[in-house]
């Protein structure tokens, strides 16, 4: 699997950090009291079998933060954008 | 048919014609009072201690390939109980007390062997964290030994003691961990299952869960719907796709493990040993394999296989302890799709589905724990709470913060 930096271009896996999914949200209010979206948001994921959005971190490369949709069913990397 | 050295002899006189199949390929009846979708060792493991200390009356297993196809054929086939935390050292102890007794129980060879589990450490504040973990496990009543490098050299002379940056300094031993075959698990509960009146139907995919007023009525599959009282899923990998079918979500993030084999060798490596530097275990099967792995992956996937970086690193992980096995070839290497839970630990509990009970995120643990997992998911199913040894494993600690996290890394699967 490699992925293709916007900045870098094509670079092996073993130059990147993963983060997860990129498409869960933090919540706006603070946090100060537990609520559902809060815990949805730290801990809970839809995890579907297919395209995925991701967060992937370019760390022995330019620093950028990258979404990256990728189908985790067969690894094919879909999309690379800056985040 | 019980199997003894009796019989053996018997059927090597007779010309082996009385064998049987081990269990037989059931076609689904149109209800059962429970139905555990999964046919791997946990699913199993739960039918089996269903059937034989609850009778809830009938039980079908549905697997969606053949018995034993996911993670119960695809692990390295470790048994231990050396955990940290008290909501997990009682479960894991009970399931080590299970597997010594598993083969009198279901009546089937597993080549349950006591080998020894050698965690090994490298520095002074290693040494610290083990003896903290020993601690912990004699708390709790399970065997633990915290070996010094003389002692330890003793015993494994092959480790690469004087290593620059990762000296061997001692090891915390497990002298009742060891290895089982891992298919003889599912083979041996799927016969004691069967022979206990369980549906075991194979090649029987699930597709949807039907529910009315808020509870389960039964399972939509490839072949045809199934009516149930109460549904157990057991099926770690892939438990994120099932609940889906019950509208929920789960802390769960799913990802590939890769786990490798050498070429057959002579009797060279006694026990199972860990690298405490990185991650990287080992031990011999008795065909004569290195079977080893380390981390994950890293990201989610639903392919069982990985790529190459993580090869790399379990192989460097394994050439700093004993470089002795460098010049073995690798012969085979698979991936298998874990339950990466949010704080490391499993999950068994009820759903907000009633009758709806779940049974997941076993991480990269899943094996050691199947008889203590079936064994509690059992009593969760039959009884509708749950058994004292599995009381922490809760689906809503995460909303709670109640999160049993043996790393202490948070929320982020990958780390686990």
């Amino acid at each position: 699997m490699r992925i293709a930096c916007p900045h870098c271009g094509e670079r092996g896996l073993e130059e990147f950090s993963y983060h997860g999914d990129a498409t869960v949200k933090r919540p706006t209010d603070g946090g100060a009291a537990p609520t559902q979206a809060w815990t949805d948001y730290v801990y809970f994921r839809d995890n579907a079998n297919g395209p995925h959005e991701e967060l992937w971190y370019h760390a022995a490369g330019c620093h950028a933060w990258l979404v990256v949709e990728r189908n985790v069913a067969t690894h094919d990397i879909l999309r690379v954008t800056q985040a | 048919m019980k199997y003894s050295a009796f019989t053996v002899l018997r059927e090597a006189l007779s010309g082996h014609k009385g064998w049987q199949p081990a269990w037989r390929d059931a076609a689904p009846a149109p209800a059962y009072d429970v139905v555990i979708i999964g046919g791997g060792g946990h699913g199993l493991a739960t039918a089996f201690y269903l059937a034989k200390y609850h009778k809830p009356g009938r039980i079908a297993v549905v697997e969606k390939s053949w018995l034993g196809s996911g993670s119960i054929g695809r692990n390295t086939t470790i048994i231990r109980s050396n955990y940290l935390l008290p909501g997990n050292v009682p479960f894991y102890e009970l399931s080590l007390k299970l597997w010594e007794g598993l083969e009198q129980e279901v009546n089937y060879n597993a080549m349950v062997s006591q080998r020894g589990v050698f965690n090994i450490f490298h520095s002074d504040a290693q040494r610290d964290a083990y003896a903290r973990r020993g601690n912990a496990m004699r708390l709790h009543g399970v065997d633990a030994q915290l070996l010094d490098r003389d002692e330890l050299r003793r015993r494994i002379p092959y480790l690469d003691y004087d290593n620059a940056r990762f000296p061997v300094q001692g090891a915390l031993l497990q002298g009742r961990g060891g290895t089982v075959r891992h298919d003889a698990v599912a083979w041996g509960y799927a016969r004691a299952a069967d022979a206990l009146g369980v549906d075991i139907i194979q090649n029987c995919e699930v597709t949807g869960i039907r529910q009315a007023g808020g509870r389960v009525t039964g399972v939509e599959t490839t072949r045809g719907f199934i009516g149930a009282k109460k549904i157990g899923v057991a099926v770690a990998g892939a438990s994120s796709l099932v609940a889906a079918m019950a509208g929920l979500r789960l802390p769960i993030e799913s990802h590939a493990l890769q786990a490798f084999v050498s070429e057959a060798l002579k009797p060279l490596i006694d026990h199972v040993i860990t690298f405490g530097a990185g991650h990287f275990y080992i031990s011999q099967s008795d065909k004569g394999g290195l079977v080893f792995g380390g981390d994950i992956d890293g990201y989610n996937s639903y392919a069982a296989r990985g790529n190459l970086p993580t090869i790399e690193d379990v192989c460097e992980g394994g050439m700093a302890l004993m470089p002795m096995i460098g010049r073995a070839r690798l012969v085979r290497h698979w991936g298998g799709i874990m339950d990466m839970t949010m704080d490391g630990s499993p999950i068994i509990d009820k759903t907000p589905v009633e009758n709806l009970f779940l049974n997941a995120g076993w991480c990269y643990g899943g094996f050691k724990a199947t008889p203590g997992s079936g064994f509690c998911f059992a009593h969760l199913i039959a009884q509708g709470a749950p058994h004292a040894a599995a009381a922490a494993y809760r689906l809503d600690r995460f909303a709670e913060g109640r999160l049993i996290d043996e790393k202490g890394v948070g929320a982020q699967p990958n780390l686990h």
